[in-house]
C-alpha cells in the first residue's frame, strides 16, 4: 500500500485551513498558497513517476478492502490531470498576487482556491462514484462562492446560471448513482465494471449511462446544455476566469472518459456514437458562437465550449488512437485555455477593458506579452509545430481510421474557424492602430510586471514544448489511453489480484 | 410501497422541473430542493425497501437470520442531504444578493450576460 494518492486530497485541505487560521494576514496567505500549491505539483509528478511504467497506485483508505472501503486509484491519465492541476494552481497563485484586488483576497480567495483544488483532485484520484459526487460537490460550493466572490452585477447574474444548471446536473448524477446501486450493489468503479460487463440489464444500463452523459456533460459545456458557461465564465477577475477554464469543465471531461471506458462501454454503438453525435455539435455551436462576440473574454469562454468537442470526440471515436488523442488535447486545452485567459487578463490589467472595438496597437507597445498571446492562440487553432497541432492530427487520424468522414469534416472546419477567431483578437486588439489613445493603467514596476508575466511564459513554453517532444508525449498518450481500453489492469489492481 | 413510492418520485421531479422553469427566483430554489428530494428517495427506493432489523450481528454469530435492511443508500442520502443543505442556504444568500442588486426576482430579467 502506497499513501501517495491521497497526498493531492490532503495537501490543499490543510493548505485552506492554515489560510483560514491565518485570515487577516493576506501575504502569509498569499506564500502560503503559493508553496502549497508547488507542493501539490511535486507530489503529482512524483505519482506519475510511480504510475509510469503502468502501475495502478491504489489506496485503501483506513486499510478497508476493495469494494468496501474508500478506493483511491491513480492511473496514467490521473496522474496527467493530477500534474496538470499542480501546474495551473502554481501559475494562478502567481497570478492572482499581482491580479486580484484585496477585498476579494481578504474575503478568502485563497483559500477558496485551495478548497477547489482539493474537490478536482479528488474527482481525479476517487475510485468510487458516490465519493465522485462528493468531490463534485466540494469543488462546485467552492467554484460557486469564487465566482460571486466580489458581487458585480454580471457576477451574480453568471452565477445563478451556473449554480441553477450545475445543481441541475448534481441531481441527475445522484439519480444515476442511485440506480445504478440499485442495479448492481457496489458503486466501487472497478466492481461495477465487472458488474455491468456480465449484466443481463442492458437497457436499464445504457439509461443510467445517458443520465450520466448528461449529468457529465452539463458540467463540461456540451452541447446542448452549455449555455450557462459562456454566461458566466467572462465575469470574474482573469485569475479566477483561468482557474475555472483550465479546471471545472475538464473534470466534467475527466469523468465522462472515467465512465464511459471503464464502466459504459458495453453498448458503443449507441452511447458512444451519441457522444459523437454531442461532440460535433458542441464544437460547431461554440465556434460559431465565437464567431458572433467581440468581448475578449466571451470569445475565449465559448472556444472552451468548442474545444471540449474535441476532446468529447476521442471518447466518441472509442479506439485506442482516438484515446491518446483526446488525452493530448486535454492537456494541450488546459494549459493553452489557462494561458489565453491569463494574457486576456493582462490586456485588462493594462488597458481597463476587454472589448475588441477600444482595443488596438498593443503590439506596438507590448510586444512580449503580445508573442505570448500570437504562440497560444496559434496553439489553439492547431498551427504546426505547436501542441495543438498534434492533438488534433492524432484526433483526426483516428477519425479517419474510423471511417467518421462527418466528425472528421467539422473538426476540420471548427479548426479554420477557430483560426478565423483568434485571427480576430489578434488583428483587433494587438495590430490594429489604437482607436483612440488608452491611458496605460499599468501601475507594476518592472520587476512586478515580469513576475507577472512568468506564468504566461511557462505556459508558452509548455506548448512549444509538447509540440516539439510530441514523440515522448505522444508515447505516454498511448500507453494511458491503452490502460483505459484494458481496463483489467485497473480492475484487479483495484480489487487486489486477478479475481 | 415501491409504486407508491415511484409516484412521489416522479412528482417531486416533474414539479421540481416545473418549477425551475419558472421565471422566479424563489420558485427555482424550491425546485431544485425538490429535485434533490427526488434523487434521495430514489436512491432510497433503487436500494431495496425491506423491512428487517438492523445490520449488526450479535456476539458470535456469522450470518444474519434473518436479511437486514441495506444501511449503504441511507449513509448515502444522509451525505446527499447535508450537501443539499449547505448549498441550498448558499443558493439562498446568492440570490437574496442578486435580488438586493438587480432589483428583480425576475429569471427572464437577468440576461446582460448573455449578449
Amino acid at each position: 500500500m502506497i499513501l501517495l494518492p491521497v497526498l493531492p486530497i490532503i495537501i490543499p485541505l490543510a493548505g485552506a485551513i492554515l489560510c483560514m487560521l491565518f485570515r487577516r494576514n493576506l501575504a502569509l496567505q498569499r506564500d502560503l498558497a503559493l508553496s502549497v500549491s508547488t507542493l501539490l505539483l511535486i507530489v503529482a509528478v512524483g505519482l506519475m513517476a510511480y504510475t509510469r511504467d503502468g502501475t495502478i497506485a491504489v489506496l485503501h483508505v483506513g486499510g478497508w478492502e476493495a469494494p468496501l472501503g474508500i478506493t483511491l486509484a491513480v492511473d496514467m491519465l490521473s496522474s496527467v490531470m493530477l500534474v496538470l492541476a499542480g501546474l495551473l494552481a502554481v501559475a494562478v497563485s502567481v497570478y492572482a498576487c499581482f491580479d486580484l484586488d484585496t477585498p476579494r483576497v481578504k474575503f478568502g480567495f485563497f483559500p477558496l482556491m485551495l478548497i477547489l483544488l482539493m474537490g478536482v483532485n479528488g474527482a481525479f484520484v476517487t475510485g468510487d462514484l458516490f465519493n465522485l459526487y462528493v468531490c463534485f460537490e466540494v469543488l462546485l460550493t467552492a467554484s460557486f462562492i469564487l465566482l460571486a466572490l466580489g458581487g458585480e452585477r454580471p457576477q451574480l447574474e453568471g452565477s445563478i446560471k451556473y449554480v441553477a444548471l450545475n445543481l441541475l446536473s448534481s441531481a441527475l448524477f445522484l439519480a444515476g448513482v442511485g440506480i445504478l446501486y440499485g442495479m448492481a450493489g457496489t458503486l466501487n468503479m472497478a466492481e461495477l465494471a465487472v458488474v455491468v460487463q456480465q449484466g443481463e440489464r442492458g437497457g436499464l444500463v445504457t439509461m443510467v449511462a445517458v443520465m450520466f452523459m448528461m449529468a457529465f456533460g452539463i458540467k463540461a459545456g456540451m452541447f446542448p446544455l452549455y449555455f450557462w458557461l459562456p454566461a458566466s465564465y467572462p465575469t470574474p477577475p482573469a485569475a479566477v476566469s483561468a482557474l475555472f477554464s483550465g479546471l471545472l469543465t475538464k473534470v466534467g471531461v475527466y469523468s465522462l472518459i472515467r465512465v464511459f471506458t471503464l464502466i459504459f462501454c458495453t453498448d458503443p454503438e449507441f452511447l458512444h456514437t451519441l457522444i459523437l453525435i454531442g461532440a460535433g455539435l458542441t464544437m460547431l455551436s461554440g465556434v460559431l458562437a465565437a464567431a458572433s462576440h467581440y468581448e475578449m473574454r466571451k470569445i475565449l469562454s465559448v472556444h472552451i465550449v468548442s474545444q471540449i468537442g474535441y476532446i468529447v470526440m476521442g471518447l466518441g471515436l472509442f479506439t485506442h488512437l482516438a484515446l491518446a488523442g483526446t488525452i493530448i488535447y486535454l492537456a494541450h486545452n488546459i494549459i493553452v485555455k489557462t494561458n489565453l485567459f491569463l494574457v486576456a487578463g493582462a490586456v485588462n490589467r493594462l488597458k481597463g477593458t476587454y472589448d475588441l472595438h477600444k482595443l488596438g496597437g498593443l503590439y506596438k507597445e507590448r510586444p512580449g506579452l503580445s508573442i505570448l498571446f500570437l504562440i497560444s492562440a496559434m496553439s489553439l487553432a492547431g498551427v504546426p509545430p505547436l501542441s495543438g497541432f498534434f492533438a488534433k492530427l492524432t484526433l483526426i487520424i483516428a477519425g479517419l481510421q474510423q471511417e467518421a468522414w462527418l466528425i472528421v469534416a467539422v473538426a476540420l472546419i471548427v479548426s479554420l474557424l477557430t483560426l478565423y477567431s483568434m485571427t480576430k483578437i489578434w488583428a483587433y486588439v494587438f495590430w490594429k492602430p489604437a482607436p483612440n489613445e488608452l491611458p496605460d493603467l499599468n501601475p507594476m514596476t518592472p520587476a512586478a510586471w515580469f513576475i507577472f508575466l512568468l506564468p504566461m511564459v511557462g505556459f508558452t513554453v509548455i506548448t512549444i514544448g509538447i509540440g516539439i517532444f510530441a514523440g515522448p508525449v505522444f508515447d505516454y498518450a498511448q500507453s494511458a489511453a491503452g490502460q483505459l481500453m484494458d481496463p483489467s489492469g485497473y480492475i484487479n489492481a483495484v480489487l487486489g489480484g486477478g479475481e | 410501497m415501491e409504486v407508491l413510492l415511484a409516484i412521489v418520485i416522479g412528482t417531486l421531479y416533474t414539479g421540481g422541473l416545473y418549477l425551475m422553469m419558472r421565471r422566479n427566483l424563489i420558485q427555482l430554489i424550491i425546485g431544485l430542493g425538490l429535485l434533490s428530494h427526488g434523487a434521495n428517495l430514489l436512491i432510497f427506493t433503487a436500494g431495496g425497501l425491506r423491512q428487517g432489523g438492523a445490520p449488526i450481528l450479535a456476539e458470535g454469530e456469522k450470518m444474519f437470520a434473518t436479511v437486514p435492511a441495506d444501511p449503504l443508500p441511507q449513509a448515502l442520502i444522509l451525505t446527499a442531504i447535508v450537501i443539499s443543505f449547505a448549498v441550498t442556504a448558499f443558493a439562498l444568500v446568492l440570490f437574496l444578493r442578486t435580488y438586493q442588486a438587480v432589483g428583480t426576482d425576475d429569471v427572464d430579467e437577468l440576461k446582460e450576460t448573455d449578449t
